[in-house]
């Protein structure tokens, strides 16, 4: 028996499958992937991902050690709430987690992955000697990730007024602190919807009242084809310690301003950036029959060769899709090797559906 | 707990078949079906292809994996489900029926003796559940 969110038993009760995920017994479906993803692309639905790592940063210096800590630039949140998607990189410039930052007014919040969640930890406290800083994780908050076209409606008819109008107010990647509930227009799947972090004991009966109100339960199986689909990372697959944001489509959390400013891992980017770029990460679409699958070679004519990151069938487009990391002067063609056949691929732009329409 | 039905005989590889006379019809169990989740594209081999026993005949995928199928007999290609080329869910629907996979045309009865009955699969997953 692994560890479980507060929500096991609920996600048992829901006909989950539950599966061991970084340590945690989580729900990888209840009953249909399919049918959870275009539930998410649809309609709404509801994702348990309590067992992400919520670590609050506290202290005079806290914006001063996420500059140094973080590549991309805590100073950009200037209000109070605002989001920003940044990698945490290692001083060769490779990826030790990517995460999110929050301006909680007097301190930030991060939300990290599970799978990293002690490497990360321990980063983030030995990076922290000689700042005056706190890190305290926030184990008695769940997270809950309400998403799909209808997810903000779904989460109004459950709220107070003064949380509906909170909610109503948010800008994409800006939260808001409502009572103990923190409530940000975030997500991992290219629809518009919510993160809400709440306390551990009201988040049974959120749940149920979500599902009683006719938003599906979604398990980690649709969580991965949805991020998929709107070509979001997953650490570990798309890019991890060895890899760069600048091979992982993630130069664009690269805050290169203000120059003074030194972070972890700039030296080592800047080289990188200076000398040319080698690899890349870009998407495959596979219209003819077939699954591509991480792992699998890619053959790139005259270039050489790379391989898939991420690969699953597409349940809104109806064929393959993949990430896949390539030389960086690829065109538009590619071919796969799937079980010793080549494939021709479509090589595009990353994502490939946002807001429930292909988009590449 | 999933459907087994008894008439049949299953490979460990969780694919079950079904012998009419001189002919062998494969598809994969209903434990398999549910394990793999839903089934978005099947490979099968070509009308006509000869296999050897334990060969690799196809392949079936789920959104989350992809899992080959394997001959228990030598012989022939005879048909294959050309549904699943548009319908990979009916594997998941109805695994023992309209989710066969393909028919092989045997040449020595003798290797059907090597596989296993219904009982005697029920045991190897049970064995697996502990």
């Amino acid at each position: 028996m692994g560890k479980t969110t507060v929500l096991y038993e609920q996600h048992v009760a829901a006909g989950a499958k539950i599966v061991d995920f970084s340590g945690w017994d989580m729900p990888i479906h209840y009953g249909s992937q399919l049918k959870e993803h275009s539930a998410v692309r649809e309609g709404a639905g509801v994702f348990d991902v309590s067992h992400m790592t919520i670590v609050d940063v506290k202290g005079v210096e806290a914006r001063s050690f996420l500059q140094y800590l973080l590549a991309n630039d805590v100073a950009k949140l200037k209000e109070r709430g605002k989001a920003l998607y940044t990698a945490m990189l290692n001083e060769q410039g490779g990826v030790i987690d990517d995460l999110i930052a929050y301006n909680m007014g007097d301190y930030y919040r991060l939300v990290v992955n599970c799978g990293t969640r002690e490497k990360d930890l321990a980063w983030m406290q030995k990076q922290a000697q000689g700042f005056s800083v706190t890190l305290e994780e926030q184990p008695e908050l769940a997270i809950l990730a309400v998403q799909g076209p209808q997810a903000i409606a779904a989460v109004c008819g459950l709220s107070s007024p003064e949380r509906q109008a909170a909610i109503q107010a948010l800008k994409v990647f800006q939260g808001i602190e409502e009572g103990d509930w923190f409530i940000a227009r975030t997500g991992y799947t290219g629809e518009d919807g919510l993160e809400i972090m709440l306390p551990n004991a009201e988040a049974g009966a959120f749940w149920q009242a979500l599902l009683e109100s006719g938003v599906a339960p979604i398990g980690l199986g649709a969580r991965d084809t949805l991020r998929l689909e709107a070509g979001m990372n997953l650490y570990g697959a798309d890019m991890d310690e060895t890899v760069s944001p600048l091979a992982a489509n993630m130069a664009w959390t690269i805050a290169w301003q203000p120059e003074s400013r030194d972070f972890i891992g700039r030296e080592a980017l800047s080289k990188e950036k200076s000398s040319g770029v080698k690899e890349k990460l870009f998407g495959l679409v596979l219209e003819g029959r077939g699954v591509l699958r991480g792992h699998q070679k890619v053959l790139v004519s005259g270039l050489g060769e790379g391989e898939i990151t991420s690969g699953s069938f597409s349940p809104t487009l109806g064929y393959s899709i993949a990430l896949a990391r390539l030389p960086a002067e690829t065109g538009d063609q590619a071919e796969v090797d799937i079980r010793g056949k080549l494939l021709a691929v479509k090589v595009v732009r990353p994502p490939f559906v946002r807001n429930g329409q292909q988009c590449f | 707990m999933s459907e087994l039905p008894a008439e049949l005989k299953y490979l460990s590889s969780h694919e079950w078949v079904r012998v009419e006379g001189d002919v062998a019809t494969i598809g994969i169990s209903d434990h398999a079906q549910e394990a793999m989740g839903d089934l978005v594209y099947v490979e099968l081999p070509d009308v006509g292809a000869d296999l050897h026993a334990n060969d690799e005949a196809g392949v079936v995928e789920s959104v989350k994996a992809a899992s080959d199928i394997y001959t228990p007999v030598s012989g022939t290609v005879f048909a294959v489900n050309e549904n699943l080329e548009d319908a990979p869910e009916l594997v998941n629907q109805d695994p023992y029926h309209d989710g066969w996979l393909f028919q092989i045309k045997f040449s020595d009865p003798a290797e059907l003796s090597d596989i296993l009955s219904a009982a005697d699969y029920q045991a190897q997953l049970d064995a697996e559940e502990d």
